[in-house]
């Protein structure tokens, strides 16, 4: 059974270069467009690993964050922020309220995005 | 400040000029006219009240007259202070608005980039991929621009973040030159550094202070032409550490030196012998180091070399 990835991100352009990456190195990737429709997915599909936006549509990534954590069904499941937001004070929020790591888009490449996910996924 | 410089700040017509303001609605005007104001009416009162006048009262609804002209153009000189900097506020929004707003489609370009390059959706012929690379070095640059301005709208509206803490400055820059390595090899320039290894531990942000370093690092390199060195000399001095960076690339013309650390310059220089770069990263570099509590400087010759240096405090200090 390949691990499930839910990819929370409303750039249709990342969803599709990251997203065909994830799936090329065989893993099953749930996508959503906004808040709300990766906090239903998160709970009916039950995946491995989140990868969450922080600025999104409907709900934000610091909503669907704290959700995830407040729900006993999805607080087990790694969060991974992806963001371009890099202010100090939001990186804390995110790992306050529970995010296991937090990449800033712009200074990280596809690759590095991969290992820091497959050495999330893997443990 | 010089001579020159002096008679510079007294062109007053030119600075209102430079901020667009009318002559009466300009600061340094206004000033002035306030100044003869106080003189003429303080000789006045001096006059009036010795010759003409017996009855104190007749002084004292002077003295509120014009007491009550200066508060007029007190209250203007404040009001166009306030459009001033309002204009700069709006300026360094503007600049943080369109930098993040420009980060989203240079990300996505950069991955899509990436993505078709190592041929995971297909492999791409030689010749192609020359093309690609072309495609990927200038959606890096751009990103570095935008990265630079953004710190640069931080810097200006005084919301760059120093996480101070003691750390080895010699490792930073040990591990700065190590990613530098690939670059100053293809670019035919040895870089080395010169520190004991007894040196304090330095007091800042290290982040910063690597930034620092790096565009420090990035502009000798990129000054020289053909081959040559760059060396980074690190010692202690006093209460602080001395750092110096030099190259013996094209030097800086005469003319240029007093423009070096402002924003947006670029030196005669850089643009003769077409070395990319934003202008950006002196005046980042310098803001970084004076926030730090540092001193900076640079001493060069044109056609033998440049040497910046800086000093950062070994003690900790309060902000």
């Amino acid at each position: 059974m390949p691990k499930k990835i839910l990819f929370i991100e409303d750039e249709t352009a990342l969803q599709k270069t990251l997203g065909e990456v994830l799936i090329q190195e065989g893993y099953e990737v749930i996508s959503a467009l906004d808040g709300e429709t990766g906090m239903e997915l998160a709970e009916t599909k039950n995946p491995d690993l989140i990868l969450l936006d922080l600025i999104l549509p409907k709900l934000n990534g610091f909503e669907v964050l704290e959700k995830l954590k407040e729900n006993p069904a999805t607080k087990n499941i790694p969060v991974i922020i992806l963001t371009n937001l890099e202010k100090m004070e939001d990186i804390g929020k995110a790992m306050e309220l529970g995010a296991k790591s937090y990449l800033v888009k712009s200074n990280y490449s596809l690759e590095e995005v991969l290992k820091k996910i497959k050495e999330i996924i893997e443990n | 400040m010089n001579f020159k410089e002096t008679i510079e700040e007294l062109n007053v017509s030119a600075f209102c000029r430079k901020y667009n303001l009318s002559l009466w609605q300009c600061p340094q005007f206004l000033f002035i006219i306030m100044g003869i104001i106080v003189i003429i009416s303080s000789l006045s009162f001096y006059f009036i009240g010795n010759r003409y006048v017996e009855d104190p009262l007749e002084v004292a609804f002077l003295v509120l007259l014009i007491s009550l002209g200066l508060l007029i153009i007190g209250t203007i000189i404040t009001k166009s202070f306030e459009k001033v900097a309002e204009a700069s506020r709006l300026k360094s929004e503007f600049i943080n608005i369109v930098s993040h707003q420009l980060r989203a489609p240079l990300s996505n370009l950069q991955w899509t980039l990436e993505l078709i390059m190592s041929g995971r959706v297909g492999t791409i012929e030689k010749k192609q991929t020359e093309y690609f690379l072309i495609l990927k070095e200038n959606s890096a640059r751009m990103q570095e621009l935008v990265g630079n301005l953004l710190i640069v709208a931080r810097i200006e509206g005084q919301k760059l973040l120093f996480k101070n803490e003691f750390f080895p400055l010699k490792q930073a820059v040990n591990d700065l030159i190590k990613e530098f390595e690939p670059y100053a090899t293809a670019s035919n320039v040895k870089v080395i550094i010169e520190a004991p290894d007894d040196l304090p531990q330095v007091y800042g942000d290290s982040y910063q202070i690597k930034l620092a370093v790096e565009n420090l690092l990035d502009n000798a390199v990129r000054y020289i032409k053909d081959q040559g060195e760059v060396k980074i000399s690190i010692k202690k001095e006093k209460d602080y550490v001395y750092v110096e960076v030099s190259d013996n690339g094209v030097g800086i013309p005469e003319n240029d030196k007093k423009y070096i650390f402002q924003k947006f310059f670029r030196s005669e220089n850089a643009l003769k012998n077409k070395t990319q770069g934003s202008g950006l990263g002196l005046y980042i570099v310098k803001s970084i180091i004076v926030k730090s509590l540092g001193q900076i400087g640079f001493f060069s010759e044109e056609g033998k070399g440049t040497t910046f240096w800086f000093t950062l405090p070994i003690n900790k200090f309060k902000k």
